[in-house]
């Protein structure tokens, strides 16, 4: 990522250079060549249409090469690769608590394996923050009351700063922390110790505890929506629409359930607002997405089906 | 250029500032050149109140750690800064003080189309100004410039509510005088200035009118919003009460986007007047400098959520918007490269209004091309909230907007005082700010690179940012000097200044045919305008036919 930022930048560099200097070197000549000299009076001239449509046309053109090879780069920073690892983000007033799959948690350090896609689903329990870490060109605002997410892959071991770049308050300047990328085999030493469990584990029995299964039953016959295989499918909604399962759209559906109602339920759940932290709702989004996950195979395709027919 | 052609009849001539004297007559003045003057003095005031919280700012970050001040303090010494510098001194500047004295002189007018309105104008700002004076005094604002919700609606425990009315006051003294010069522009033109005769200055001045009568009201009602969600927990951008946030983001920039442009074309207009001048010509391709003022003003209104790359919005909606800011790209190179055309086989003065004209080129030119890495979508997420976005506003607000009022100021001031500043000193001022400001802003383009994030009060944890934060430091002490500089020799002239001529500079356009200082209703008969803009080559005609239009 950060090399295909810097190309971008340094062919960026080339072109303005360029500009700078033919611009800058037109002023210095011009100004020394037609200064003020008695009786040599200023030649005066009306412009010339043809040369403003090359100095509109050209630099347009060259603009939108650099549009396009931008949008480029921001479409794989925007884009996570599908398998790749994950880890939830929670922002507060003023410091970093990132909590693996894999259940460690971690506060203002996230420890990372080299040469592993890595996607954050972040969200704020306050104000707006944002995820910065300059050694991976990327940056995203946190933003409270949804998911936003970024991804990165670590090329080298080492320690890497993570900043807040988005203004939070007093402390905003503390809000810093540190990426540790470590080869492989160090990092499965780092995993082995700590966690309590795997992030969709602790999910799970927070929807038990909720009492989630008495109408998300996994069979045809609950009063909610089934929710195997859920996430990443689209959902017809009752008003027509389809939208896809992602994070923000089961966040969404917990926090304020009769937002969107899938087609063929009842507006019957009740809203669990001010009932989850974000990281119980963290590991229920874990916990959802693991019932998609789990039998990449056959489980998918019988949950689809069970789907596909409680919506007729 | 010649400035020994000194006034044939010093001193006695009846003009605006010497026809009444006292208080009361200049605080219920109507006459804009008067209210031109009691702006000058209060955004100077608001000048030197922002450029101190700079200086602070900037000797905080001399060290790495937190030392001097309080995180606290910090925060709010930079939000201090950009609100005064923005809505009490760059929105106001240029248009309310020279545009305001220029633009009825410009186009051969008594005075602006609604005088009363226009002392309105000042006195609302007074208020707006001693709001904001209050909110500074019993505690001040921490929230940055930019009042991003939910921490100004919830979270913040400052004055956000009394920086928030302060700015929405002083906004309408900013729509007040749009209004005024839309108007005026409209239905006030001598006879015989039809629009194609309009100096640059003017069409400037039409295109900025135009973005404060539409977008300033877009910033008002934000505000109102902000101080409904704080003061009555309205639920409209904070998630907590079911808004969103992001939503502030899209009507703050609205504004605040084309609020640059407002801050940016007059002073456009008055380098093309300034180069028209120093060059002896007509500006190259003068409908096409015209035009582009309009077309920035309305591609202007379409780019605001380039500031919002990584705020949460779409990819498709960033693809449109960086799209859109490519294209406002273009009418501003467009006057780069017709400045730079107009000055081929000119007769070139360097006079100091020149050195700055020279200045604001060289410095927009830099802040506009760093304005091609933000729009680009995958460059922006890195430098974005760094230290490079400072660099780069501040190339175009400070080195561009700065540069240009600078050298409005100096191009005029014979016009409005009567007097002739120090030519040397003037040019000294000049070269200081420009060696000043680039030492200030230019390493902060490194630093933004490098990473170091904006608002950062503490950076002991990256030390090596240090030397380039030294360096920006040094760079503002220089700069503070030649601020300082032209304040001093502008009041100096005032009493020992040599008498100006009406025309010292030999300038084409109808202020000059004035007397200076010029006399309270401008005219003494109605010009009538025969010529086109910049007739420079009649001007410097062998025998110049001295035309009796005015006086």
């Amino acid at each position: 990522m950060a090399g295909n930022v810097d190309a971008l930048f340094i062919f960026l560099l080339i072109v303005t250079g360029m500009v700078t200097l033919l611009i800058f070197t037109c002023l210095l000549y011009f100004a020394a060549r037609y200064r003020y000299r008695a009786n040599v009076p200023a030649e005066q001239i009306e412009g010339s249409t043809p040369l403003e449509l090359t100095w509109s046309v050209i630099p347009l053109g060259v603009f939108l090469v650099i549009f396009v090879w931008g949008a480029v780069v921001y479409f794989k920073e925007r884009t996570p690769p599908r398998d790749s690892t994950e880890v939830y983000v929670v922002a507060k007033q003023w410091m970093w608590k990132l909590e693996h799959a894999e259940g460690q948690r971690e506060i203002n350090e996230l420890h990372v394996p080299v040469g592993r896609d890595v996607k954050l689903i972040m969200t704020s329990q306050d104000v707006i923050h944002s995820f910065f870490v300059p050694a991976f060109r990327i940056k995203q605002d946190v933003l409270p009351g949804r998911y936003t997410t970024t991804w990165f892959r670590a090329t080298k071991p080492g320690t890497y700063h993570l900043f807040c770049a988005e203004y939070c308050g007093t402390q905003h300047s503390g809000m810093i922390g540190s990426i540790v990328v470590l080869a492989p085999a160090q990092y499965e030493t780092w995993m082995s110790g700590g966690s309590t469990g795997p992030l969709s584990a602790t999910g799970e029995k927070v929807f038990a505890e909720l009492g989630c299964a008495t109408c998300h039953r996994s069979d045809a016959q609950g009063r909610g929506p089934n929710l195997q295989g859920l996430f990443g499918k689209p959902v017809r909604l009752q008003d027509g629409r389809t939208v896809v399962a992602d994070e923000n759209y089961i966040r969404e559906s917990i926090l304020d359930p009769g937002a969107k109602i899938v087609n063929g339920y009842k507006p019957v759940m009740p809203t669990f607002q001010g009932l989850l932290s974000e990281e119980q709702l963290n590991a229920l989004v874990a916990y959802l997405k693991s019932l998609s996950a789990t039998k990449p195979g056959e489980g998918n395709a019988t949950a689809s089906t069970a789907q596909g027919s409680q919506v007729e | 250029m010649s400035m020994a052609t000194f006034n044939a009849h010093p001193g006695e001539r009846e003009n605006y500032l010497n026809k009444e004297y006292g208080v009361g007559s200049w605080l219920f003045t109507t006459d804009h050149k008067r209210i031109a003057l009691l702006y000058l003095i209060s955004i100077t005031f608001f000048f030197f109140i922002g450029g101190f919280f700079a200086l602070l700012i900037r000797l905080e970050l001399l060290t790495p750690a937190g030392d001097l001040v309080q995180a606290d303090t910090y925060n709010k010494l930079f939000s201090m800064h950009g609100i005064v510098m923005i809505f009490f001194f760059l929105v106001p500047s240029i248009p309310a003080v020279l545009g305001n004295f220029l633009v009825p002189m410009m186009i051969g007018a008594k005075d602006l189309a609604f005088p009363r309105i226009n002392l309105l104008s000042w006195y609302i700002y007074i208020i707006g100004g001693v709001m904001m004076l209050h909110c500074m005094l019993t505690g001040g604002v921490d929230t940055g410039w930019t009042f991003y919700a939910p921490f100004s609606t919830n979270y913040s425990n400052t004055k956000v509510v009394e920086a928030g009315l302060a700015v929405f006051v002083v906004g309408f003294s900013s729509i007040l005088t749009g209004l005024n010069f839309v108007v005026t522009i409209h239905r006030m033109r001598a006879p015989g200035m039809t629009w194609s005769r309009l100096p640059l200055f003017i069409w400037a001045h039409y295109a900025t009118s135009i973005i404060q009568l539409l977008g300033t009201p877009v910033l008002a009602i934000t505000l109102v919003l902000v101080v409904a969600e704080r003061a009555l927990h309205l639920g409209i951008f904070d998630p907590k009460l079911g808004g969103d946030p992001v939503l502030f983001q899209h009507l703050f920039w609205f504004y605040s986007h084309p609020a640059v442009y407002i801050m940016i074309l007059p002073s456009m207009g008055i380098v093309s007047e300034i180069i028209a001048c120093f060059t002896r010509k007509r500006i190259f391709g003068y409908s096409f400098v015209a035009f582009s003022s309009i077309a920035i003003a309305v591609f202007g209104f379409l780019v605001w959520a380039h500031h919002m790359f990584v705020a949460g919005t779409s990819v498709y909606a960033a693809l449109v918007f960086s799209l859109l800011s490519y294209a406002v790209a273009v009418p501003s190179a467009v006057k780069v490269f017709n400045w730079t055309a107009t000055l081929y086989k000119g007769s070139i003065h360097f006079d100091a209004p020149m050195l700055y004209a020279f200045g604001f080129i060289g410095l927009f030119t830099m802040g506009g091309l760093t304005g091609l890495y933000l729009a680009a979508l995958g460059i922006d997420v890195h430098v974005t909230d760094t230290y490079f976005i400072i660099a780069h506003f501040h190339y175009i607000m400070v080195g561009g907007a700065v540069m240009g009022y600078l050298g409005g100021m100096h191009f005029w001031w014979p016009k409005i005082s009567g007097k002739l500043y120090p030519e040397g000193w003037a040019r000294l001022a000049a070269l200081i700010v420009f060696i000043g400001f680039n030492l200030t802003f230019f390493p902060q383009f490194v630093l933004g690179y490098l990473g170091m994030p904006r608002r950062y009060y503490d950076y002991s944890h990256m030390p090596e940012y240090q030397v380039l934060n030294v360096l920006s430091t040094a760079g503002a002490t220089i700069l503070g000097v030649g601020y300082l500089l032209p304040m001093i020799y502008f009041l100096w002239s005032m009493r020992y200044g040599k008498p100006a001529s009406d025309n010292p500079w030999n300038a084409a356009g109808l202020e000059w045919k004035s007397a200076s200082p010029p006399p309270t209703f401008n005219f003494d008969e109605e010009p009538v305008v025969t010529w086109e803009a910049y007739n420079y080559e009649e001007l410097d005609a062998p025998h110049p036919q001295e035309a009796p239009v005015a006086r």
